[in-house]
Parts: C-alpha cells; structure tokens; sequence
C-alpha cells in the first residue's frame, strides 16, 4: 500500500441496496476509494467489501466509526499490512503480432502471469498478485500497446486465525 | 387480512396515537385499513408539514412521530421534513406508498425512487417486497428510530404489497438487528477518569446540547451541576436544560450566543460536551475548546466523538445512563469560586423599550411573551432572526424550546407547534414566527382550525426576509437582493377566513395588554407585531 492509503475489511449483511449505503457514504463524506471489491462470504447472509481508501488518520477514525454505524455494518476493521494478505487480478489485453508474442509470453512468466486467450494481433494475461506486482508488470509492459485493461481492485484477508470473526446467530 | 392491515396493526402495537400525513392512490389501501382503527388521522395541507408536524409531536411525547404519505411528488414533498429530523436527530417512521413492486423502476406515473432521494440523511431506509415482511420491519423501524441516537427511518411500501394477502400476523416480542446494538451504559473505565479530572479541575462547564432533551436526561444533569455548582452553558437545541434565570445557566454559546456564555467556554479548564456535535454554529473553532482543556465529549453517537474536536474522554452512552453513574459517585467538590468569577460577566438583560414613538424592540418583545407565557409552555421557534431573538431572548422556566437547529428549515414552527400540542394538548404552545417562514407554512392554519388544535401564532412583521436582509447589510454593504416580501397578505383577513382571531402589536406601550388577551384565547390566535426591517440581531 501507498503512504496514506489503508485497507479496511467490511462485513455487511445482504439488504437490498447495501453496497449503495456504503459507497454513497464515502462519496457524500469526500472519503477516497481507491478500490472497493463485494462478495459474498462462506456464509450467504454476509457480504465481504474490501475498501482501499486514503487520508489522514482523522479522517481514517471518521471512515471506521461512520461505516460501522451503518445499520447493515456488522463490522469494520483495518487490514494492517503486515498481519495481512492483499491480492488483486488484473486482464492485460496487449498487441502482439506474432514475432513478439514470444517476448510477452517470457514477461508474463517472469510475473506467474498466464496466457488466457490468444488471436492473431493480440494476448490477454492474467496477473494476479498484490497492486504493487501488477503495477510493475504494467510498467514492464511499456513498450507494447495495452489495448484493454481489466482490474479488480484489491481484495484482502487477515493473516492466520487470530482476527477471525464467527457469526454464530 | 392485507400488508396495509398489518402495517395498522403494528403501528398499534407501538402505541401510535397519530398519523400525520396526505393520502394518494399508491398509499389508499393503508388509508382504508385505517379507518376504525383508533388511530387518529391528521391531513396536513401539504407532505412537508407532516414530517415537521410529527417531528413536534416525537420532542414533546418521547415517542415516535409518524408521518404517512403517498409515492411521487407526496413522498418527494415529506424529503425536507425528514431531513429536518435528521439534522436534530428526531425519531420518525415515514412510511411512503410506492407504485406497484411490478412496475417499480419502469418511470410510471408517480414514481420517484424515494428511498434513494433520502439515502443520505434517513437514519435507514426499508422497501418492502413482501406483506410477510411488514410486522418484522415495522417492528424493527420504530426500535431503530427510537434507540440510540434517534432519527427518521423511511419505509416505502408499494402499492400492490398494501394489498397482498397475509395468512397471520404476528408482532415480534423482540428486534433481533446482529449489525445494530447501541451503546446504552457508558464504560466504567471512561466514568471512572472524569470523576478523577473533575477533582484536579477548578473550572469546569457543562456545554448541553440537543441529545439532553432526546435522552430526557435534563432532570439528571441538572441534579449534577446542582451538586457541584457547575456552571452551564448550552447550544441552541440544549436550550431548557436549566432554565434560563437558574443561577448555574451562563447562556447559550456559539456565534449567537451570549458573551458571557462564550467567555465561560474560553476560560474554563474542563470542558463536559453532553449530547452537542461540537458544530459550526456553537463552536466555530473546536482547536479552542481543546487546547489547554480536559475535553469529555458524552454522546450515543460514537462517530459525533472526535468528528469536530478530538476528546480527551470520550463517553459513548446514553446521557441520562450516564449522569446516573455521576451522581452515584460521592465527591467533595465545590466550584462555587468559578460561578462567581462567571457572574462577574453576566449583563443585564435590556429593559423594554417604548422610546421612538412606542417602537417594539424584538428582544424585548420576546422576553415579555416568555414571561407572559405558562410556565411549563413549549415554545417554537422558527428560523431566521426571530430563531435568533427567540435563543436570546426568552425566559425558559420549566418549558421546552422547540426549532429546527440542525438544517434550519424555514416554516417549521406552526407545523412543529401542532404536533406539540397533540403530544400534550393541556400544555400551552406558542410558535414564533418571521413573516417569511409563516408564509411558507401558514397553510397548515387549516389543519389546526379543522382538528381544533389551539396554538399561538406569532408573527413578526417587517415585510423582509430579515437575516438575509442583515447578511446583506453586514457582508453586501447594502446591496439588498430578492429580500423584500412585497405584496404582503392582510394577515388580519388570513385570520378571518380560517376563522382565527386576529390581534396586532404596533405600540410597545401595548405589549403586556396584548398579550394577555392573546394568550387568553382559548383556541389558536395569530398575532402580528411590526418590527422595524432595519433591526439587527
């Protein structure tokens, strides 16, 4: 993550209209979202949102206690960097005429990217890796012409056992 | 049985006495179930009044408002209502009629996503899909409304769900909400630290604010400053949390306030902000109150905490929980030499004047009306000077002090009266006025002249819209823009045609007499009293 930027895990139940709560509270607040990615958990009551936001920690305070006071919020917390994993995928479309496909298939590989559809002019990859990795392969990429990019914004989980938090109602 | 007999059903379950609301097809099939019902109907004359109305009637009861209105332009109509309450944190259920769930999203006649509309300042929001649904959600809106810090919850029901059959009703025992639990008690740990710096202090305040009257926790602070000999002071919505001659109240504060109020807020060393957001208006620049203070900010909202000023000792909990826990706790304090350097500050109130060929003066005025007033009396202020003259002004006794601080919605005192007065018809309500927010709801003199609500209307007339007009005075240099309320209504015949008796204050030489007979009017009475449009607050 970027100085200033953090990454908060939010449980939220499945009401109708949850997602809008939550993003029309950061954008009505002037709250950043760098990336926010929804799914539903192991249990199909709950949504998982994973929020990239920036600012200063005032600001971060406010973001925790504003959200968590959402009636649908079961629970926000930070996903601190260092007890965490954050991961993201990303769909590279890129030119490449056949004399340079093989340069582009040996950069995927260098990042554990694979090779997901292939034409005539064009390669699409799959990268997935934490935002950092995925922006460097980009960069590498440079010198060929993206023709799509497809991201999925950070999705993130707590390392081991300790922050696990059970439902049991 | 159909949703809107289960929707009756709950709302008697909760014990409402009132509706107020505007029917419309898309909201009929409740308006039918209704009827017989026991629940009294008010028809206010337009949507917005409805939410003000129950709005009034929820500061004065303690119970839930309920406002009832129909899809499109009737739901759309109630948006400033609710986000009136939302800004003072009123409990309300405003349940909105819908087109058909069938035809929701397709643009038909009289659709607005209402739900969407107010998504950022109801408290939450329901649309039911399913009639099975109505006993949980009805019984989980009035909870959500009333528990923690309290506002409107909207619930939008479409039509064709009114009408949906329902095998049985059930009213839950309980909420079971696993994401809504409010804090009530406040933390042992946290009250334990501001007894220990209310013994290391010498200058402690007490800074009430609206969450004193919403928690009804007034009788447990007061028992606390009275102990102790703190002295308060309050922000507009905390007015009546002592009334106003007590000896320990030093005024309201902020930039309105009372220099003597604002003078106590620098020069305290312990600051307790009870039920108050630490907002623009009371406290322009919070860096103050924290510099060289113990700030304990007391509040059930927990994001309110930190938001404007960061605390030294945040208290989440609900006040009157709280002061209970203080007043069980045994201390040896007395700060009775910091009362009395405070009442060194204290000015004298201005006598009435009757100088300038018997010109009214409006502050004058107004503490005449108080004390001519019940002493238990509720008291509406509108918004704009009057608001300001009113928060000065009048002398609080054993009364409440009604306006719209947070959003500051003009014509919300006529309204906001009616529905104090269902709340205790034996109590006398009076409603201040400027002649432009009385022109913005004065249509709801229908409404009281049709239910027989008595409330007393005063209305002062300076043919401006005078705060703006001052504005423009102070910050435009005179450069007067869209301010004069020209072609002014007879308000002698307005009163006429809804059959009101009318009197007039031109004279301040007058002021005692006419109020007297104003005030002896057994039902509502509108008085109207020139002002000078150059007068400034």
């Amino acid at each position: 993550m970027k100085e200033n930027e953090k990454v908060f895990q939010i449980l939220v139940d499945n009401t109708s209209g949850v997602l809008s709560r939550i993003a029309g509270l950061f954008s009505r607040r002037g709250y950043n979202i760098e990336s926010i990615t929804a799914g539903v958990t192991a249990d199909p009551r709950i949504t998982r949102i994973t929020v990239v936001t920036s600012g200063d920690s005032d600001i971060m305070e406010q973001i925790e206690k504003q959200v968590g006071k959402l009636v649908d919020v079961r629970d926000i917390h930070e996903l601190k960097p260092e007890e965490s994993v954050y991961r993201e995928l990303a769909m590279i479309k890129v030119r490449a005429t056949p004399d340079q496909r093989e340069n582009v298939i040996a950069l995927a590989n260098i990042f554990r990217g694979s090779i997901i559809d292939v034409s005539h002019e064009s390669l699409m990859i799959e990268v997935t890796g934490n935002s950092g990795k995925i922006d460097a392969f980009l960069k590498l990429l440079s010198g060929y012409e993206i023709l799509e990019l497809a991201r999925t914004g950070v999705a993130g989980l707590g390392r081991g056992t300790k922050n696990v938090i059970f439902f049991d109602d | 049985m159909n949703g809107a007999d289960a929707i009756v059903r709950s709302l008697q379950k909760e014990g409402v006495e009132y509706v107020f609301g505007y029917p419309g097809v898309a909201i009929c099939p409740f308006y039918n179930s209704i009827l017989g019902s026991g629940i009294r109907t008010v028809l206010v004359r337009q949507e917005q009044n409805a939410a003000h109305e129950a709005g009034g009637y929820a500061r004065i009861s303690g119970k839930v408002g309920v406002a009832v209105v129909t899809s499109g332009p009737g739901a759309t109509n109630l948006i400033t209502g609710i986000a009136t309450a939302f800004a003072d944190s009123i409990p309300l259920v405003c349940i909105t009629g819908q087109v058909d769930s069938t035809l929701m999203g397709s643009d038909v006649f009289q659709e607005a996503d209402i739900s969407g509309a107010c998504e950022s300042f109801v408290k939450y929001s329901y649309i039911v899909r399913d009639a099975a649904d109505i006993p949980r959600i009805m019984k989980e809106a009035f909870h959500i409304a009333s528990t923690g810090r309290k506002g409107p919850v909207l619930i939008d029901v479409p039509q064709d769900i009114q009408m949906q059959p329902l095998s049985r009703f059930e009213y839950p025992e309980d909420v079971s909400l696993r994401t809504y639990k409010p804090t009530v008690e406040g933390h042992a740990v946290q009250i334990r630290k501001v007894m220990q710096e209310l013994q290391k202090a010498s200058r402690p305040l007490v800074c009430a604010g609206g969450g004193v009257h919403l928690s009804g926790a007034a009788p447990e602070v007061r028992w606390f400053v009275e102990r102790y000999h703190i002295p308060v002071v309050t922000t507009m919505m905390g007015l009546g949390t002592l009334p106003t001659e007590h000896p320990l109240f030093y005024g309201m504060v902020g930039n309105n306030g009372s220099p003597c109020g604002n003078r106590a807020m620098m020069e305290s060393d312990m600051v307790l902000m009870v039920g108050a957001r630490v907002a623009d208006r009371s406290i322009r620049q919070p860096e103050l109150v924290m510099g060289d203070k113990v700030l304990v900010h007391i509040d059930v909202d927990p994001a309110e905490i930190g938001k404007n000023a960061g605390p030294t000792i945040p208290l989440v909990g609900d006040i009157g929980s709280i002061f209970r826990e203080f007043n069980r706790k045994e201390l040896e304090l007395d700060f009775s030499e910091w009362t009395g350097v405070l009442n060194g500050y204290r000015t004298e109130v201005p006598a009435p004047e009757a100088s300038e060929g018997g010109r009214v003066d409006p502050g004058a005025f107004i503490r005449t009306l108080s004390l001519a007033m019940e002493p238990d009396a509720v008291y509406v202020a509108d918004v704009g000077q009057n608001q300001l003259w009113s928060c000065k002004n009048a002398v609080m006794r054993e009364g409440r002090f009604l306006t719209s601080g947070g959003m500051g919605t003009m014509g919300y005192a006529v309204p906001a009266a009616l529905g104090a007065r269902l709340a205790d018809p034996g109590r006398q309500v009076v409603a201040v006025c400027g002649d432009g927010g009385f022109q913005m709801t004065m249509m709801e003199l229908a409404t009281l002249q049709q239910y027989q609500i008595a409330v007393k209307i005063v209305v002062l007339r300076n043919n401006t819209l005078g705060l703006v007009r001052q504005y423009q005075h102070f910050s435009y240099k005179d450069r007067f823009s869209v301010v004069d309320l020209g072609a002014y209504p007879d308000l002698e015949r307005l009163a006429s045609a809804y059959d009101i008796p009318y009197l007039h204050l031109t004279d301040a030489g007058e002021t005692e007499r006419i109020l007297k007979a104003f005030l002896a009017e057994p039902g509502t009475a509108l008085l109207e009293v020139r002002i000078d449009p150059d007068e400034t607050v």
